[in-house]
């Protein structure tokens, strides 16, 4: 009797869950893995992106017939943001689809520095979208890498940019003193060498306060902004750290206008938890937040209004659904541009990375796009694979995230220098050599 | 019938002190550890080789030395994640300090960088024991990390303090680094798990592996038939971390490439320790049945559906096979709480009977 009822309540389950199923690999696809993270401490963050990606790539099936009329196939994978769970989905997934995978968005700076060892081998790109190993935006180095639209280091100077804009000009800097609060990783670690070359730069004093993992515990760090008073605080913050910083601020009462998150440590998820003390809270972003675009009009229209959503509907905008859909978008660009080279087919890993070093998204395909002012142009070369894009600043209102800045260019002058170091570096590391880039087609 | 050792007569103390002292056993073995070095390369595709037989060779050898050290000389440690990062830095630092030493070589260095940072943390159990002594080798867990996080040395100042395993070789072929085939890395790491369990079965038949169970069995009465614990206890301390050490380096340079110190974190120490719960304690055997278990269960039920056809949401999916996997840990350990070793040791047994049990 209960096994029958057990059974039952499986086969219901079954039957309830299959409208969100994903796109199964068809011929004539092309197969994108998606290693998400819908369960665990990072779900929160992980579920809002997972979910922007698919709905993208839904409206691509659902109105356009794909891209270019191949269809986009995919398969979802569940990582738990944990680097070897990470990995073994990459190696479940990557001869999936009829030309295998051709790329893959890893989500975490720590599966991305697992996969990058291998994509040349494999024949995968990796896209890792603002995150994961900044001096792989040397396309010398690291053909196979990208991390446009900007990296962590392009970020934290213009986040610095910013602040100086703040004071009335970079000069104003001298003797300020501003607090790095970061994630004690490899991820959270990223920003601080070009903070220190800013910091004797400029002349302010830089202090740097990390923050272990998971990030729970973080009242000595908050004693010492307390004595300290620094008069700016940038964070570099990832899933439940970023709620408790933002509370912990509040309880010692700092301004919270001057207290900028980076892009990983500005979503919704992050403010609502500490309520009205979040108000005034600053992130940095690369595009919008919010509906107000004409893509969100189309995937309400063709997915959410045919019950093909993968979330709720009152999710769209949220920051981080809007990131999802804004790497789906740039994922489906460069294979748009790589169709225009080798023909509209199923491509293969080496086609598409093509695709991504010779994409160049205007103003004006934005528009078509329905992304006007969704996010910045964007061209990549074979030298730079980051486009060193302007960085946005939004504030949270309390119940909704606004921008309060035009696009910051980053300061690429010290940036890029300190990037082809860290390439030479890291490439060596690896025991990769320089390519000639004027050789390259 | 089969599983029978009539006639097998033992003649010499050496024959009947052997390993294996059934000949059915000897073959066995040595058709499982040939079948171990020939099949998996030749056949297994790199998604086997990769994602389920390395990380198995590596926790493999991790739970061997969390045994020799909680199963057999019964000092509780929650620091074999700490332990084996001390592994993994060390080789990183070793490989990368001095290019031309053989990578093996630079394991076992490694191991003993290991051993000597567990015998110091192994110091508290001469006064502690018990959960009391859990809670000292937590403090090493939680202070290695810390360490390697916080000290740019140990990764040469790589501002993101990850460390990468260099790509070396050994005999001519590619076995670290990106380059190396899946195969190459699988082959060394069952290569060096089939010589330290052999070396650790050794062990506790020894006179060392008997004062141990002697300490675990109950330390005052071992002390008065003349086992120092001092010896003994710090022994098993850097013995166990030894096999660590080489555990922690062989994940970094065999199966991940590359790691930060949260591939150590303390869920680590918790994983090893389940393993050898669940295999069984004090047994050469159930560190390998116990690392199967908690490697190979959760892929295969993350494989089931689609193998099967049904394409279920993700993080459904994840739930459900998170439920099945704790499910399956507690059904064992009612039906058999001295693990899955004394699993096959009972049906050892049944099948010396077996067709005929009377």
């Amino acid at each position: 009797m209960t096994r029958r009822v057990l059974l039952v309540g499986l086969a219901a389950l079954i039957v309830a869950a299959a409208p969100l199923m994903p796109v199964a690999a068809q011929e004539k696809s092309i197969f994108i893995p998606l290693l998400v993270y819908r369960t665990g401490p990072y779900a929160p963050s992980g579920i809002p992106i997972a979910n922007g990606f698919v709905d993208y790539f839904t409206l691509l099936n659902e109105r356009d017939g794909g891209i270019n009329g191949v269809k986009v196939a995919w398969e979802e994978c569940e990582t738990q943001y944990d680097t070897k769970q990470g990995v073994e989905c990459y190696e479940r997934l990557k001869g999936r689809g009829p030309t295998g995978a051709v790329l893959v968005n890893p989500y975490s700076t720590g599966i991305t520095y697992q996969l990058i060892p291998k994509a040349p081998i494999d024949k995968v790109v990796i896209f890792s979208m603002g995150y994961g190993m900044s001096a792989a935006s040397d396309g010398r180095w690291f053909p196979w890498v990208f991390n446009f639209p900007t990296n962590y280091w392009s970020q934290a100077s213009a986040v610095i940019r910013y602040i100086g804009q703040q004071e009335g000009g970079l000069d104003k800097l001298k003797g300020k003193k501003i607090a790095h609060i970061f994630h004690n990783s490899p991820y959270g670690k990223e920003a601080n060498p070009t903070l220190e070359t800013l910091a004797k730069q400029h002349g302010f004093e830089l202090t740097l306060l990390a923050v272990d993992h998971p990030g729970q515990e973080q009242k000595s760090t908050w004693l010492q902004i307390r004595r300290l008073r620094p008069d700016w605080i940038f964070m570099s913050g990832w899933g439940v750290m970023n709620q408790v910083a933002i509370k912990e601020a509040a309880a010692v009462n700092y301004p919270m206008d001057r207290f900028i998150g980076n892009w990983w440590s500005a979503s919704d998820a992050d403010v609502i938890p500490a309520g009205d003390a979040a108000k005034g809270y600053k992130g940095a972003t690369f595009h919008a937040p919010g509906t107000n675009f004409k893509v969100f009009e189309e995937i309400v229209k063709h997915v959410y209004d045919k019950g093909k959503g993968a979330g709720k509907k009152e999710a769209m905008g949220e920051a981080l659904y809007n990131r999802g859909v804004v790497n789906a978008m740039f994922s489906a660009e460069a294979i748009r541009t790589a169709m225009a080279k080798f023909g509209n087919k199923p491509l293969t890993g080496e086609q598409v990375r093509w695709g991504f070093e010779h994409l160049n998204l205007t103003e004006k395909r934005l528009e078509e796009l329905g992304m006007k002012g969704f996010t910045h142009p964007v061209k990549i070369s074979c030298e730079d694979h980051e486009g060193s894009g302007p960085v946005l600043i939004q504030q949270w209102d309390g119940k909704k995230w606004n921008l309060v800045s035009d696009f910051i260019a980053p300061i690429r002058e010290v940036v890029r220098p300190k990037i082809e170091e860290a390439a030479v570096q890291e490439g060596k590391k690896l025991g990769y050599t320089m390519r000639d880039c004027s050789k390259e087609m | 019938m089969i599983y029978r050792e009539a006639g097998q007569f033992k003649t010499t103390y050496a024959a009947d002190q052997a390993i294996f002292p059934i000949a059915q056993d000897r073959v066995l073995a040595a058709l499982a550890v040939a079948a171990a070095f020939v099949v998996p390369p030749v056949l297994a595709d790199e998604y086997w080789l990769q994602a389920v037989l390395i990380p198995l060779m590596v926790y493999a050898l991790a739970a061997v030395g969390l045994n020799l050290l909680t199963g057999y000389a019964g000092q509780l440690s929650l620091g074999t994640g700490g332990f084996m990062a001390v592994g993994a830095y060390s080789a990183f630092k070793l490989a990368t300090a001095f290019p031309q030493l053989n990578i093996l070589v630079v394991f076992v260095l490694a191991g003993l960088v290991a051993a000597g940072v567990g015998l110091l943390f192994g110091i508290p159990s001469l006064r502690i024991k018990g959960f009391y002594l859990a809670v000292a080798t937590l403090a090493a867990q939680f202070f290695l990390i810390w360490l390697f996080n916080k000290v740019g040395w140990f990764v040469n100042y790589a501002p993101s303090g990850t460390i990468t395993a260099p790509p070396r070789t050994v005999l001519g072929v590619m076995v670290t680094g990106p380059e190396a085939t899946a195969a190459a890395r699988y082959v060394v790491a069952l290569g060096f798990v089939a010589l330290f369990a052999w070396m650790a079965k050794n062990l506790v038949r020894g006179r060392i592996g008997r004062a141990w169970m002697a300490i675990r069995d109950r330390d005052i009465a071992a002390e008065i038939i003349g086992v120092r614990p001092l010896r003994a206890k710090l022994l098993a301390f850097a013995i166990s971390s030894f096999y660590c050490g080489i555990a922690g380096a062989e994940l970094v340079f065999l199966y991940l490439g590359s790691a930060e110190t949260l591939a150590f974190d303390i869920n680590v120490s918790f994983l090893v320790l389940f393993m050898i719960i669940i295999g069984g304690l004090g047994s050469i055997l159930g560190s390998f049945l116990g690392a199967a278990f908690i490697v190979l269960t959760p892929i295969f039920l993350t494989n089931v559906p689609h193998a099967v056809g049904v394409e279920l949401p993700v993080a459904l999916q994840k739930q459900i096979e998170l439920m099945i996997f704790g499910g399956l840990i507690i059904f064992f350990l009612i039906v058999e709480p001295h693990g899955l070793a004394r699993l096959w040791q009972i049906t050892k047994e049944k099948l010396r009977l077996w067709p005929f049990p009377h």
